[in-house]
This record gives structure tokens, C-alpha cells and sequence, in this order.
């Protein structure tokens, strides 16, 4: 399928082009999408923001929304909150990657200040004590199931050396609790000489 | 080093530092999130750890708004802002500069190793979180036997994750846990 325009339509840059390249979003457009996906994204952002983004507004193709995650994944910080910065500012540049950011990041943000005033107020509440309980019991098997499900790949192709890292960092952030950065300076180096050896090894 | 002072600039210079050592997203950084406001600077106790990861993982949003009420319990309306910002603006502008910067350049070797050697060390620090959590949260035997139930229901099914929180919450009104 060509997405070439027709030659009639290329002498004017303000006819509205029709179907999937829709013009690009404006600053509230940015804004507002991020703020509905961020605010229907109970136990994690990134299936409502794929959703949004491909499938409802058709911003980006599925392999464009996957290599600008995959940007974001390896960058530190919040992967989604950096994703949101880096999709706005392809439409509108600097200003559309703020809109969007404030449009992921400041909705939630109010509404987790509401529950930070209510918690501070009611924490001690027995009922609501016994409830929370329950809850964080729940949230840190759901973290568990989550590196479960990471660590699959990584299982099923039984090569020693990153779980032997992954065991050490485990070790050393879970058991030793040594600081986050002392390790990671540690095991990055590590991870990449010992990645970078691997991938040569099985090219040759 | 005395940050006791303010407590705004000791919440900012610790989430933005935090930030750029959060590989694998804001869950793999809760060690760190637990040791400097727990054992460090005794922000919150264990339990009240345990309780916020609780609420930032019911609240809808980005995960990361766990430090938005580490915040609060800091300095209120104002810290809940500083932290938020803090953990979120540097790294989100980072990626914004590195993706204009690699423009042009995809497929290129380096970012595909960097990230496959980062996949090991985030699911270690994963893991890590859920031992830390897990030790403030899951103090008798039931509460254990309800994480393992938890993990193996969202392990093998396909059931909205805000099911089995809400599940939880009400095993823990009955009292249960």
C-alpha cells in the first residue's frame, strides 16, 4: 500500500491528508491522550499507552511504538514517563514532549496526593490497616509473578553467565543491601563485556 | 552531608540521583527507594513502606508515583511535587536528547547490546524488590501464603492485576493476614 500523495493533492501542504497519516497531534490533544491512558492504566501504563497510540489514534505503527519503548527501556528512569517526553516531542518538539509528560505524569500525581492526605490522616485505622495489609501482600505477588515471567527467556536459553549476574545483583541489592549505584556501576561494565564477548562468540 | 536541613532539596538530590540508576524502570529502584527512606533517613518505618508500595500499586498511573507519597509523608504537598518531579523530568529529557541524538541511526549495534545486558541486572533488581517489600509486608504466615497465591494467579492466568489487589484487601478486612 502506497502512502505516496496523489500528484494533484502535492502542490498544497494544507490539504488534509486522509486516513492514517491523520496531522499530527496538537499540544491539549498530547496532553489529554496521555492523561486518559495514564489514568486507565491500573497496574501498569504501557498496554493502555500501546493501545492508544497504534491501535485508537494511529500515531505510530506497532514496530515504531516498540523501538521507541525499547529507547526508553534501556535509558534509566521511569520507562513510560521517558517514553511519554520522547512521543510528544516527535509531533511538537520540546513543548509536546512537556505536554505530554504533564499529561501522563500530573493527573496521577494529583490523585496519589489525595490518597498520600488520606492515608496520613486514616493510616492508622485498624480496619484500613488490615486492608492495606492484605493489599501489599498481593501487590508483592504480583512483582513476583512479573520477574517470573521476565526471567522465562532468560531460562529457556540456558546460557550461565546473565543469571549468574542476575542471581549477583539479587544478592547483592535484595540480601547485602548495598547502595543501588555502587552496584550497577559494578555490574554494567560486567554485563556488557560479558554480553559483547557472547554475541561474538556466537557470530563466529 | 547534612540534608537534614530541608528536607525538599534532600528529596530532590536523592530521586534525581536515583533516577539515573533506575535501570529496568521505577520497580527495579525500590531497594533503593526502601534503604534510603527506611534505613537511611527514617522517613517512613518498614510497615508504612509496605503500605505505600500498596497504594502507588492500586493507583492508577505510572508505578513510579510510589515516590510522589514518599513525599508527602516528607514534606507534605510540596515534597510529594519536588519528589515526583525529581524521579521523573531528568531522565524523561535524557531520553528526549538521546533519541534526537540517535535519529537516523536505528539498527545501529550498541543499543541492542546495551540492552540485553541491562535485561539481567533490571530482573535481579526486580527480584530484589520483591524481598524487600515482601520481608516489610508479609509478617506471619498467612500473609505469605497470600503473595504465593497472588504470584501463581498472576503468573499462569490472565486476570486484571487490579483484581487480585482488591482480592487482597479484602482477605486482609476479614483479617485473614
Amino acid at each position: 500500500m502506497s502512502l505516496d500523495s496523489p500528484p494533484a493533492a502535492s502542490s498544497g501542504s494544507d490539504i488534509p491528508q486522509v486516513a492514517i497519516e491523520a496531522s499530527p497531534p496538537g499540544l491539549i490533544a498530547l496532553f489529554f491522550a496521555f492523561a486518559k491512558m495514564s489514568l486507565a492504566g491500573f497496574g501498569g501504563v504501557l498496554p493502555f499507552a500501546r493501545r492508544a497510540i497504534v491501535e485508537q489514534h494511529r500515531w505510530m505503527s506497532a514496530d515504531e511504538f516498540n523501538e521507541t519503548f525499547a529507547l526508553c527501556h534501556f535509558l534509566p528512569g521511569p520507562n513510560i514517563v521517558n517514553l511519554s517526553f520522547v512521543f510528544g516531542s516527535r509531533f511538537r518538539g520540546l513543548k509536546g514532549g512537556l505536554a505530554a509528560f504533564l499529561g501522563l505524569v500530573g493527573p496521577p500525581m494529583v490523585l496519589v496526593m489525595g490518597l498520600a492526605a488520606l492515608y496520613a490522616h486514616f493510616g492508622d485505622i485498624p480496619v484500613l490497616r488490615r486492608v492495606l495489609a492484605g493489599i501489599s501482600c498481593a501487590a508483592v505477588g504480583l512483582l513476583v509473578a512479573t520477574v517470573f515471567r521476565m526471567m522465562m527467556p532468560l531460562l529457556k536459553r540456558r546460557e550461565l553467565p546473565p543469571l549468574v549476574l542476575m542471581v549477583a545483583v539479587f544478592a547483592a541489592i535484595g540480601l547485602a543491601r548495598w547502595p543501588l549505584q555502587i552496584v550497577l556501576l559494578a555490574a554494567i561494565p560486567i554485563s556488557l563485556a560479558v554480553t559483547f564477548l557472547m554475541q561474538k562468540r556466537a557470530a563466529s | 552531608m547534612n540534608t537534614d536541613g530541608n528536607p525538599i532539596w534532600a528529596l530532590v538530590a536523592t530521586f534525581g540521583l536515583m533516577s539515573l540508576f533506575a535501570v529496568g524502570g521505577a520497580n527495579a529502584a525500590i531497594p533503593e527507594m526502601h534503604r534510603i527512606a527506611v534505613d537511611v533517613h527514617h522517613w517512613l518505618t518498614d510497615k508504612q513502606f509496605a503500605d505505600v508500595f500498596a497504594i502507588s500499586q492500586l493507583s492508577p498511573g505510572p508505578n513510579v508515583l510510589i515516590v510522589t507519597l514518599i513525599g508527602y509523608a516528607v514534606a507534605g504537598l510540596t515534597g510529594a511535587f519536588a519528589a515526583t518531579i525529581a524521579m521523573c523530568l531528568p531522565t524523561a529529557v535524557l531520553a528526549y536528547v538521546v533519541s534526537g541524538l540517535l535519529k537516523g541511526s536505528t539498527g545501529a549495534r550498541w543499543p541492542s547490546l546495551i540492552r540485553t545486558s541491562l535485561v539481567p541486572l533490571s530482573i535481579g533488581l526486580m527480584g530484589a524488590s520483591a524481598l524487600v517489600v515482601g520481608q516489610a509486608a508479609d509478617g506471619t504466615w498467612a500473609a505469605v501464603v497470600l503473595t504465593l497465591a497472588a504470584a501463581a494467579l498472576a503468573f499462569a492466568t490472565k486476570v486484571n492485576p487490579l483484581w487480585i489487589l482488591l482480592a487482597g484487601g479484602c482477605l486482609g478486612l476479614v483479617g485473614l493476614v
